[in-house]
């Protein structure tokens, strides 16, 4: 299979922006993943769904402004260059 | 030219040259533009080297820009040691021969090898060159420059070979790289490990992985598919014993190292993460290889 760096970004980027897009409280909290509901105890450490629960609601609470900027980036390459 | 003092050694220099063969051009650090202009004539054609240093101006115009430059460079640094940390890469280089020696050995045969612990300095991690334990990134670096050279000569021996592949593999390679590392540490975020392995550990365990694969492809374009496939086989299982056993350490708590069976699902999680890390090598190994040996 012969991956360019280019795919890479592109595959980090629409990633990314999947995971920006999942909707709080309609989607989010009717699976039962919501940012209040991952959040067990302050005892032991926090399982693997705390954590990725936790991933979720940090990459799209840090990447919302970057991504408009790298998105608009894109747009204008892909218009340009096709 | 008293406004130019540190400029004056430099000028010295140019005008001893001048005396010393014919003087084919006046002395031009007085004069005026056009007379300089007449009296370069025969200079440039005959000494281009003594007329570019014997003029001040270029010769201000050089220590300018030789200034600027350090000026640049320092910048540059200061700048680019906020994004790649550079002291800390200089750790994984400090190598030696007999290391990288001892260190390829221990990657096809891991089995006798008793001590696997990294040895500690007051906190820090001893360097590579007197703890063959320790990762370094020379050999993953060699090992992909080498591995991207194999390929080409492999494709070369079935004719085909065109200079764009040889980008075409390093890129793709590097990209399977980078996404083993990220897949890595997304897993290890995920079990909550607390661990001392940086990325740049990371990066360099995963490519150690090369070394096998240069000896599959190289015994394959030797004795073709059998012996391909019978080294690859060797140098995936010593991969895998050789991540089992340096990971073991690093991620496992301290109880489970030692061997002792430790139940918990806590340990568990973390001995299958330490066996999928492992088992991705020879995954990768067969999956980058494969395709040029045929």
């Amino acid at each position: 299979m012969a991956f360019t760096l280019y795919a890479l970004i592109q595959t980090a980027i629409l990633l990314t922006n999947a995971v920006a897009v999942l909707h709080e409280e309609r989607f989010l909290s009717k699976i039962g993943w919501g940012a209040d509901q991952g959040i067990g105890g302050f005892g032991d450490e926090p399982g693997i769904k705390a954590q990725l629960l936790n991933l979720i609601r940090s990459v799209r609470t840090v990447m919302r402004v970057p991504l408009i900027a790298v998105n608009s980036v894109c747009i204008v390459l892909l218009l340009l260059f096709g | 030219f008293s406004q130019y003092p540190h400029l004056l050694p430099l000028m010295r220099n140019p005008s001893a040259d001048i005396s010393g063969p014919s003087p084919l051009f006046e002395d031009t650090s007085t004069g005026s533009p056009p007379g300089g202009h007449r009296g370069q004539d025969k200079g440039p054609v005959n000494y281009p080297g003594q007329s570019l240093l014997s003029d001040p101006m270029s010769n201000l115009a050089m220590a300018y820009g030789s200034s600027l430059a350090t000026q640049g460079k320092e910048m540059m640094d200061k700048n680019l040691d906020r994004f790649i940390p550079i002291s800390k890469l200089k750790y994984y280089f400090a190598v030696d021969t007999l290391y990288v020696g001892k260190k390829l050995g221990l990657l096809v045969f891991p089995y006798m090898h008793q001590n696997w612990e990294v040895s500690y300095q007051q906190d820090t991690p001893v360097a590579p060159r007197f703890d063959i334990n320790a990762p370094d990134l020379y050999i993953p670096v060699m090992g992909f420059i080498t591995y991207v050279l194999v390929a080409g000569l492999a494709l070369g021996t079935q004719n085909r070979f065109t200079p764009e592949i040889l980008g075409m593999q390093a890129s793709s390679a590097l990209v399977w790289l980078i996404i083993e590392v990220l897949a890595t540490l997304l897993s290890l975020y995920l079990v909550t490990v607390n661990t001392d392995l940086t990325t740049i550990d990371l990066v360099a365990f995963s490519g150690y992985k090369y070394v096998g694969m240069i000896m599959g492809v190289l015994s394959g374009l030797l004795f073709g598919r059998t012996g391909y496939y019978l080294s690859l086989l060797w140098c995936c299982l010593s991969i895998f014993v050789f991540m089992i056993r340096t990971l073991r350490l690093k991620i496992l708590s301290e109880a489970a190292a030692e061997g002792v069976l430790v139940r918990g699902a806590k340990n568990q999680l973390r001995m299958y993460l330490t066996m999928a890390i492992a088992a991705a090598q020879p995954v990768f190994m067969y999956w980058l290889t494969f395709h040029l040996v045929r």
